[in-house]
C-alpha cells in the first residue's frame, strides 16, 4: 500500500507531546521562582536603555551598568524595572537624561532614594506598558515592509537560507547582496566565536571578529537597512537572522526586535551542551527571549541539527525529536505560535551506509509531519565534509532534494567547502546555483509520490517515534535537569549548578519582585 | 604510457607529466571578453601555461566566476621533501588500556581545553569525552587516563595553573577556529606561557584541531598534531608511547 503520508501513531505523538508538557513544568516552575541579570537586561533593553560607555577600553553597556549597580546595592530583588522607575520619579527626569547620568556616573541606580513603593510600582507598570506598545508598533510597521513584496513564504516554497562570516559587518553587506541577488531569502550573520560567553553585548558597528561578527545592535541595522534596501530591486523580502544565545539572549531578542530581525537561533539547549552555560540561566533567559520574540513575529530557530556532532546519527534521531519536543513545549509557553518555530533539524548519517538516502528523508519527512505547521529548518550536510569540495557539492545535491520532497520551511544551504573555511563569495554562489536548480526543478514533487506503507522508510521513521517516546518516558522519570546530567543528549552532562552564567540567577519573591512584561507578552508561565 | 619521473614530479591530469591543474576564483569585475582575457593573463602571470578559461559566470552585482584548467611545467623532486608523520602502531583501547597499567603502571593524568576565543569543544570532547568518535571510545573511559576536560575559552595559563596543580603528563590542546590564523597564534601562546614559567620540559604537548598538523605542530614546539579523523585511540595511543619513551629516558622524536 502506498499512502502520501508516512504512516505515523498519532497517539504516540500525542503521548510525547503530554509528556513533553510535563518536563516543560519543571522548567516552568523554575522560571517562576528566578530571574537572572539577562532578563533584567532584557527589560532594559526594552525600555530603551540601549546605550553603553568607555570602561576599561570597550564599550560597556548601560544597561549591564545598571544591573551592577543594583547587584551592588541589594536591590536586584525588586527588579531593574521598580528601580528605573525610582530614579525618574526621583530625580523628576526622562529616561535618556537618565541613561546620560548613568553613562556619566553622576546617576548610581542602587543609591537613588526609595520614592512611595505603591506609586513606583504604578509608574513602572506603565513604562513596561508603553514599551511594549512602542514594540507592537515598530513591529507592525515592519509586517507593513514584509507584505508589500513578494515572499517566498506565501508562495509555500522553501526559503533559501545562508550565512555571511566575514568579522566585518560592512564586508557581510557585500557578501549578503550577492547572496541576495544569487537567489539567497534568509541571511543569516555568523556571530564572533568568542560572543557566546560574554556577558554583555558589545556595542555599535564592528569590523573585527573570529569566525563571525559580532551581533550588536549596530550592525544589525547596517545588514537590516541593506537588505530592505535590496527588496524592491530583486522583488522578494529579504529575512535577517542572527544568534540569540549565549548569555545574553533576551538582550539580543530585544535589540533583534527593534532593528527589524525576521529570525533568531535561540536554543537554550544549545547553550547548555556545546557551550556549558548554566542550565538554569539559560532557560530563564530563554523563556523571556522567546515572550520578546512572540509578540514581534520573530521565528526562533532551535539548533538541534547540531546533536549529532559527536553523536552516531543513525542510532540517535530520539534526542533530535525529544529535544524537538521540549523546544516546542518551552516556545508554547511563551505564547508563541507553530508558525514561529522553525525547529532545526536534519540527522546527518554516515553516507558510507547503505539506504542512508532513505533513512535522511524517512527522518525529514516525520519531522515534517510531526510539526506540519512549523517552517522547519533543514540543515545540510556537514559532518561528513572534510575539504573535498567536489563530493561535498554532491552530498549537498541530495539534501536539497530531500528538502525539495519533503517540504522543509527553511533549507540551509550547504557549501562546497564545509570545513575548510567559512563561505567565500563564490562557495555561496555555488550552492544557490545547485539549489536554485534543484527547487526549481523539483516543484511540486512531493505531489506526485506517496510511501509504502511496510517499506523502509516507514519502519525506520516509526522507529524513531517509538524510541523517542521512550527517551522522553526516561526524562520525565528521572527528571529533566538529572537526565541532563546523565548524558541524554549528545552524550554530553551538565549540572543544574554547573556552567558559565550560574551566578547571575537570583531567587525573587513574587511579592516584591516586578516584571509586567511576562502578563504584558502572553507568557504562560 | 610515459614513465612517471619522481624526480620531476608534476601534477597529473589524463597524462602522465601534463602538469594539468583546475583552479577557480573570482574577480571583482564583471563578467566580460576584458574579464576573461585578464584572467587568461592573469593565470598565465602565475606560471601556468594552456590556459583555458571553461567557465565564467556572474556572481551576484560585480564580480566574475572563472572556472579555468591550465598546465604547469613547474615540478618538484619528490624523494627530497620532508613531511614528519607520526608512526604509531594501531591498537584498540583494551590493548592500550592494558599496555599503560603493565608498562606505566599508573595512568597518564591529561588536562585539556580549548583556549582564547575558541569557544567550539567538538574536537576536544570527541577525543576526551567517554563517548568518543565514530565507535572510537573517549580518553574518559580508559582505565589509563585520568582526563580533566575544562572545555571552552580557557586561559591559557589557567590551562597550565591546572597542569600544575593536577601533576599532568600531558596537555591536550585543541584549536577548532582558524581565522586570521587565531589557531596558530594560541598554539604559540601556550609555548611561550610555559617557556615564561620555565615549563616547557614538564608536560607532553598535544595539539589538535582541523588546521593543524603533525608538522605545524613540530614547528611549534609541540610533540604531536593531530587534525581531522584522528581519533581518541590515535591520540591515547601517541600518548602512551610518549610516557614509555620518557619513562625509558629516549629522546626519540
Amino acid at each position: 500500500m502506498y499512502s502520501k503520508e508516512l504512516p505515523l501513531n498519532e497517539r504516540k505523538i500525542a503521548r510525547c507531546r503530554k509528556i513533553a508538557a510535563e518536563i516543560g513544568n519543571e522548567v516552568a516552575s523554575l522560571i517562576h521562582q528566578n530571574s537572572t541579570v539577562g532578563t533584567e537586561r532584557g527589560i532594559l533593553r526594552m525600555l530603551g536603555l540601549n546605550g553603553a560607555l568607555k570602561h576599561q577600553g570597550l564599550q560597556y553597556p548601560v544597561a549591564n551598568l545598571i544591573v551592577d549597580q543594583l547587584k551592588e546595592n541589594n536591590r536586584l530583588q525588586e527588579g531593574a524595572l521598580f528601580w528605573v522607575a525610582n530614579a525618574l520619579l526621583a530625580e523628576n527626569i526622562q529616561m535618556d537624561v537618565l541613561e546620560k547620568g548613568i553613562a556619566g556616573r553622576t546617576i548610581n541606580i542602587g543609591k537613588v532614594k526609595p520614592q512611595d513603593t505603591k506609586k513606583t510600582r504604578k509608574f513602572a507598570q506603565e513604562l513596561a506598558e508603553k514599551a511594549y506598545r512602542n514594540l507592537k508598533t515598530y513591529r507592525e510597521k515592519r509586517k507593513k515592509i514584509m507584505s508589500h513584496q513578494k515572499d517566498p513564504l506565501r508562495e509555500k516554497r522553501p526559503l533559501k537560507y545562508v550565512i555571511v562570516a566575514t568579522g566585518n559587518i560592512f564586508e557581510d553587506v557585500t557578501q549578503a547582496k550577492s547572496a541576495v541577488h544569487d537567489g539567497a531569502d534568509i541571511i543569516a550573520v555568523i556571530r564572533s566565536t568568542a560572543q557566546s560567553l560574554l556577558d554583555y553585548v558589545p556595542h555599535g558597528t564592528t569590523t573585527e571578529g573570529f569566525g563571525g561578527t559580532y551581533a550588536t545592535q549596530g550592525n544589525f541595522r547596517v545588514m537590516r537597512e541593506a537588505l530592505d534596501a535590496m527588496g524592491p530591486e530583486v522583488k522578494r523580502y529579504i529575512r535577517l537572522t542572527n544568534y540569540c544565545s549565549g548569555l545574553c539572549m533576551s538582550e539580543i531578542a530585544a535589540l533583534a526586535s527593534l532593528e527589524g530581525l525576521d529570525c533568531l537561533l535561540n536554543d537554550a539547549m544549545y547553550g547548555i551542551l556545546f557551550r556549558d552555560i548554566n542550565p538554569r540561566r539559560t532557560l530563564i533567559d530563554q523563556h523571556f527571549s522567546r515572550l520578546i520574540c512572540s509578540v514581534s513575529g520573530i521565528w526562533i530557530m532551535t539548533g538541534e541539527d547540531n546533536y549529532m556532532k559527536t553523536t552516531d546519527a543513525v542510532k540517535a534521531g530520539d534526542q533530535v525529536l525529544a529535544s524537538q519536543f521540549i523546544n516546542e513545549v518551552s516556545a508554547l509557553n511563551a505564547g508563541m505560535k507553530p508558525e514561529q518555530m522553525s525547529i532545526g533539524h536534519a540527522m546527518e548519517m554516515d553516507p558510507a551506509y547503505e539506504k542512508v538516502i532513505l533513512m535522511e528523508i524517512a527522518r525529514a519527512q516525520m519531522t515534517r509531519q510531526i510539526f506540519p505547521k512549523a517552517p522547519l529548518k533543514y540543515m545540510c550536510a556537514t559532518k561528513y565534509k572534510s575539504g573535498d569540495i567536489f563530493t561535498a557539492h554532491a552530498l549537498d545535491t541530495v539534501f536539497n532534494l530531500i528538502g525539495s520532497m519533503t517540504n522543509q520551511g527553511v533549507l540551509l544551504l550547504g557549501m562546497p567547502t564545509e570545513a575548510i573555511h567559512t563561505p567565500w563569495m563564490q562557495d555561496r554562489s555555488v550552492a544557490l546555483r545547485n539549489i536554485n536548480y534543484v527547487l526549481n526543478g523539483s516543484l511540486g514533487l512531493s505531489q506526485e509520490f506517496g510511501f509504502n506503507t511496510e517499506g523502509f522508510i516507514a519502519k525506520f521513521s516509526q522507529k524513531v517515534l517509538d524510541d523517542c517516546l521512550t527517551l522522553l518516558e526516561k526524562i520525565h522519570r528521572d527528571g529533566f535537569f538529572k537526565a541532563i546530567e546523565k548524558r541524554v543528549f549528545a552524550d554530553v552532562s551538565r549540572t543544574i549548578n554547573g556552567g558559565k552564567g550560574a551566578d547571575g540567577v537570583f531567587e525573587i519573591d513574587r511579592d516584591v519582585y516586578l516584571n509586567p512584561f511576562f502578563k504584558l507578552m502572553g507568557s504562560k508561565i | 604510457m610515459a614513465e612517471i619521473n619522481l624526480h620531476q614530479l608534476l601534477p597529473y591530469g589524463d597524462t602522465t607529466q601534463d602538469g594539468a591543474v583546475q583552479l577557480s576564483f573570482t574577480l571583482p569585475v564583471e563578467p566580460s571578453a576584458k574579464a576573461r582575457e585578464a584572467a587568461t593573463q592573469l593565470v598565465r602571470s602565475w606560471g601556468f601555461f594552456d590556459v583555458k578559461i571553461a567557465h565564467m559566470s556572474s556572481i551576484g552585482v560585480g564580480y566574475a566566476f572563472f572556472v579555468v584548467m591550465a598546465r604547469t611545467e613547474k615540478s618538484i623532486d619528490y624523494p627530497k621533501v620532508e613531511a614528519p608523520q607520526l608512526d604509531l602502531q594501531k591498537r584498540d583501547y583494551k590493548e592500550i588500556d592494558k599496555k599503560i597499567l603493565q608498562e606505566v603502571k599508573r595512568p597518564i593524568r591529561l588536562v585539556g581545553a580549548t583556549t582564547g576565543f575558541d569557544a567550539h569543544t567538538v574536537g576536544l570532547d570527541a577525543i576526551l569525552n567517554m563517548k568518543g568518535f565514530d565507535g572510537d571510545i573517549g580518553l574518559e573511559r580508559y582505565k589509563g587516563f585520568k582526563v580533566v576536560n575544562m572545555g571552552s575559552q580557557v586561559p591559557t595559563e589557567e590551562l597550565i595553573d591546572r597542569a600544575v596543580k593536577e601533576n599532568a603528563d600531558a596537555i591536550l590542546l585543541s584549536k577548532v577556529v582558524s581565522q586570521k590564523d587565531i589557531h596558530i597564534h594560541d598554539m604559540r601562546d601556550l609555548i611561550a606561557q610555559l617557556k615564561k614559567r620555565g615549563l616547557e620540559n614538564r608536560f607532553v604537548l598535544v595539539v589538535g584541531g582541523p588546521r593543524v598538523t603533525h608538522k605545524l605542530a613540530l614547528e611549534l614546539g609541540y610533540d604531536a598534531g593531530f587534525t581531522i579523523g584522528s581519533r581518541p585511540s590515535d591520540v591515547a595511543n601517541f600518548l602512551y608511547e610518549k610516557m614509555v619513551e620518557k619513562k625509558n629516558g629516549k629522546t626519540k622524536k
